[in-house]
């Protein structure tokens, strides 16, 4: 919650986010309301996208969270700022998530870095290219290792990427197209390469 | 002997075939699970008891005995399953596929394994990230409530249960079991001090218990083919069949359920087409996600995959995540970017472990470079030996086994990087011991 970033000056639900937070608060026992801070954080986070194109939690959204669940503010701070998915700031159009963990590392993930850079106008980490198209963030292990290196779009996983790939991938977001997420080298999920060596003859089908 | 189809648990990993209710029960999932019920809670534990089945999430603590520190009688205070489908340890993605692939195999599950604590609700708190493969669970819980299977009289059982999907939002942390009910509760996931355990104080201060999604998943089918089928796989007390992980240098990485206990060259080379470049070209592996300390190639050679086989090399099967490096690797970066990683994913409770990680960060970052002193190395070793134990959860201790694991097989790499530092640019500028940042 930086000096810089310009906060909305009112939050509040609109009735598609009113309808999410029925179906949210029936989870949880009465009077364990506080258990769907998380889920509604993510309400507000999806309702800016929705409203302003820009997926991320403004103060005031975290306060209607607390007026909503009879928290204090600052609990709902401390959770929205401690979670490593509530942008606390604007981010652009596409959210760009690089795994730089170890198992995507050894597969090439710098290639992925540096295919995003070129191809998003993206200078690094945490920056958003000038057209507010791209913002490019490094995450950590998304457990999706089999399949390295990857990049997550939002909440689409990208798989099996190359430095050309993730170019290719790029632009088609860039076109406005959204391609089908997965392996881009056609692999059937977490399968080797090829085709499953397993899993053959199943009974049953 | 390579496990067969015929024995394999999860038959849609891949997701070849149609994930939902129908497909599943022609698979055999959802068979008899109500007669299953019905032999009551004791035959419930004691079958997964002699089943011999470990947790799956890491720790390897055996399933049935956990589950019977569940008070036999509720006080008033209802009882909670809560599933861990955080995962979230670098290497590890087999949750994922169960999530997304063979959904009802957790469902079920997750029935059984409630009747077996009295439990009549349960929660699964699935990693922020899976975004997608949450969606596809709820479809099943959905399906599964319309076909009478959950709710009230669940299958036909007479046991009400209830299943709920919880999504977390980003932190490694809640991996952990404690942590995870403090999220789930609504706070920051910060590990709570034990004890008292989940059995007894857990979810809303009422008896818990937290299990990984595999271990849960294995759980009907073990009931209906019976504890001795299970047992029949791997070692003694390493039994049944696991999900390995294999990925990083191999020729084609791939998610595989094999038998315990299978040597990890066999599960290389069958599996996952053989290390790139062949098996002479290995240097080590990580073995069990990025907690478990690297083993080099000479232990590689014949070491089985199971608890006690690992462990007798100081390191540990974890959630059985293999992650291959050949010898193109610069094995100080790779543990450098775990550093990094402990150091994010550090929850800042606990003094050595805030501060440790990012202090064993800083010196392995030096490290990679080689600008350092020789002695540094014992230095790092020695602080490693004093964050790890000296924390309220093993975060910290998974953070340091790494490089443990590295300074105790390849020690003269590091040297010979420190060496290569000075003869090229000199003695480095002595640099200050850094507490914080």
């Amino acid at each position: 919650m930086s000096e810089e970033v310009v906060q909305p000056e009112s939050f509040a639900f609109d009735a598609e986010s009113e309808a999410q937070i029925e179906k949210i608060l029936k989870r949880y026992p009465p009077g364990k309301q506080a258990s769907a801070v998380i889920p509604l954080l993510y309400v507000v986070q999806r309702q800016m996208k929705r409203v302003t194109g820009s997926a991320w939690v403004p103060v005031k959204g975290m306060d209607a969270v607390a007026a909503r669940l009879g928290m204090a503010p600052m609990r709902v701070y401390e959770v929205g700022t401690f979670y490593f998915m509530f942008n606390m700031k604007p981010i652009g159009t596409y959210h760009l998530q690089i795994c730089g963990t170890t198992p995507c590392w050894l597969r090439g993930s710098d290639e992925v870095l540096r295919a995003c850079k070129d191809a998003a106008h993206v200078s690094g980490y945490g920056q958003t290219s000038e057209d507010g198209m791209f913002t490019l963030s490094e995450v950590e292990c998304m457990g999706a290792c089999v399949n390295a290196p990857m990049l997550c779009v939002d909440d689409d996983y990208y798989e099996d990427l190359d430095y050309e790939s993730t170019v290719k991938l790029i632009e088609a977001l860039r076109r406005g197209e959204r391609p089908k997420p997965g392996s881009v080298i056609g692999r059937q999920t977490s399968a080797p390469e090829g085709g499953p060596l397993t899993l053959t003859d199943v009974p049953g089908e | 002997m390579a496990l067969t189809d015929k024995d394999r648990i999860f038959t849609n990993l891949y997701g070849l075939h149609d994930w939902r209710l129908e497909a599943a029960r022609r698979r055999g999932h959802w068979d008899g699970t109500k007669a299953l019920i019905e032999k009551g809670r004791d035959w419930i534990i004691e079958e997964v008891k002699n089943s011999g089945l470990r947790g799956r999430g890491g720790a390897g603590f055996p399933t049935g005995l956990k589950w019977s520190f569940m008070p036999k009688q509720s006080d008033g205070r209802p009882h909670y399953l809560v599933v861990n489908s955080d995962e979230s340890e670098p290497g590890t993605c087999k949750d994922r596929d169960i999530l997304r692939h063979d959904p009802h195999t957790l469902v079920e599950g997750c029935l059984i394994a409630g009747v077996a604590m009295g439990a009549h609700a349960g929660y699964i708190y699935v990693r922020g990230e899976y975004y997608n493969e949450h969606l596809v669970l709820q479809a099943a819980i959905d399906e599964a409530y319309a076909a009478g299977l959950l709710g009230p009289n669940a299958c036909g059982s007479g046991w009400d249960f209830d299943l709920y999907v919880h999504r977390g939002a980003g932190a490694y942390i809640c991996g952990e079991e404690t942590a995870l009910i403090e999220s789930l509760e609504g706070k920051k996931g910060m590990p709570r001090l034990k004890p008292p355990f989940p059995a007894a104080v857990g979810l809303y201060g009422c008896p818990s218990t937290v299990n990984n999604v595999e271990t849960i998943a294995v759980v009907p089918t073990i009931l209906r083919r019976g504890a001795a089928w299970f047992a029949g796989f791997g070692r003694p007390k390493n039994s049944g069949t696991k999900i390995f992980c294999i990925q990083g240098h191999v020729n084609k990485p791939c998610n595989v359920e094999e038998e315990m206990s299978i040597p990890l060259k066999e599960l290389i080379e069958r599996h996952a087409g053989g290390v790139r470049g062949g098996w002479d070209n290995l240097l080590a592996v990580i073995p069990g996600g990025s907690s478990t300390p690297m083993i080099p190639k000479k232990i590689c050679d014949d070491v089985l995959m199971d608890f006690d086989a690992l462990r007798e090399h100081r390191t540990g099967l974890g959630t059985a995540a293999v992650i291959v490096m050949d010898k193109s690797t610069d094995l100080i970066k790779a543990i450098a970017r775990l550093a990094a990683f402990y150091k994010h994913e550090s929850c800042g409770q606990c003094t050595p472990c805030r501060e440790g990680m990012g202090w064993q960060k800083r010196l392995m970052d030096r490290m990679v470079e080689g600008r350092a002193e020789v002695e540094e190395i014992d230095v790092l070793e020695q602080v490693t030996r004093q964050i790890e134990g000296h924390t309220i959860c093993a975060l910290a201790d998974g953070g340091v086994w790494p490089v443990q694991g590295l300074i105790r097989h390849f020690r003269p790499l590091m040297e010979e990087r420190i060496a290569a530092y000075k003869a090229s640019k000199g003695s480095p500028a002595p640099t200050l011991p850094m507490a914080a940042e």
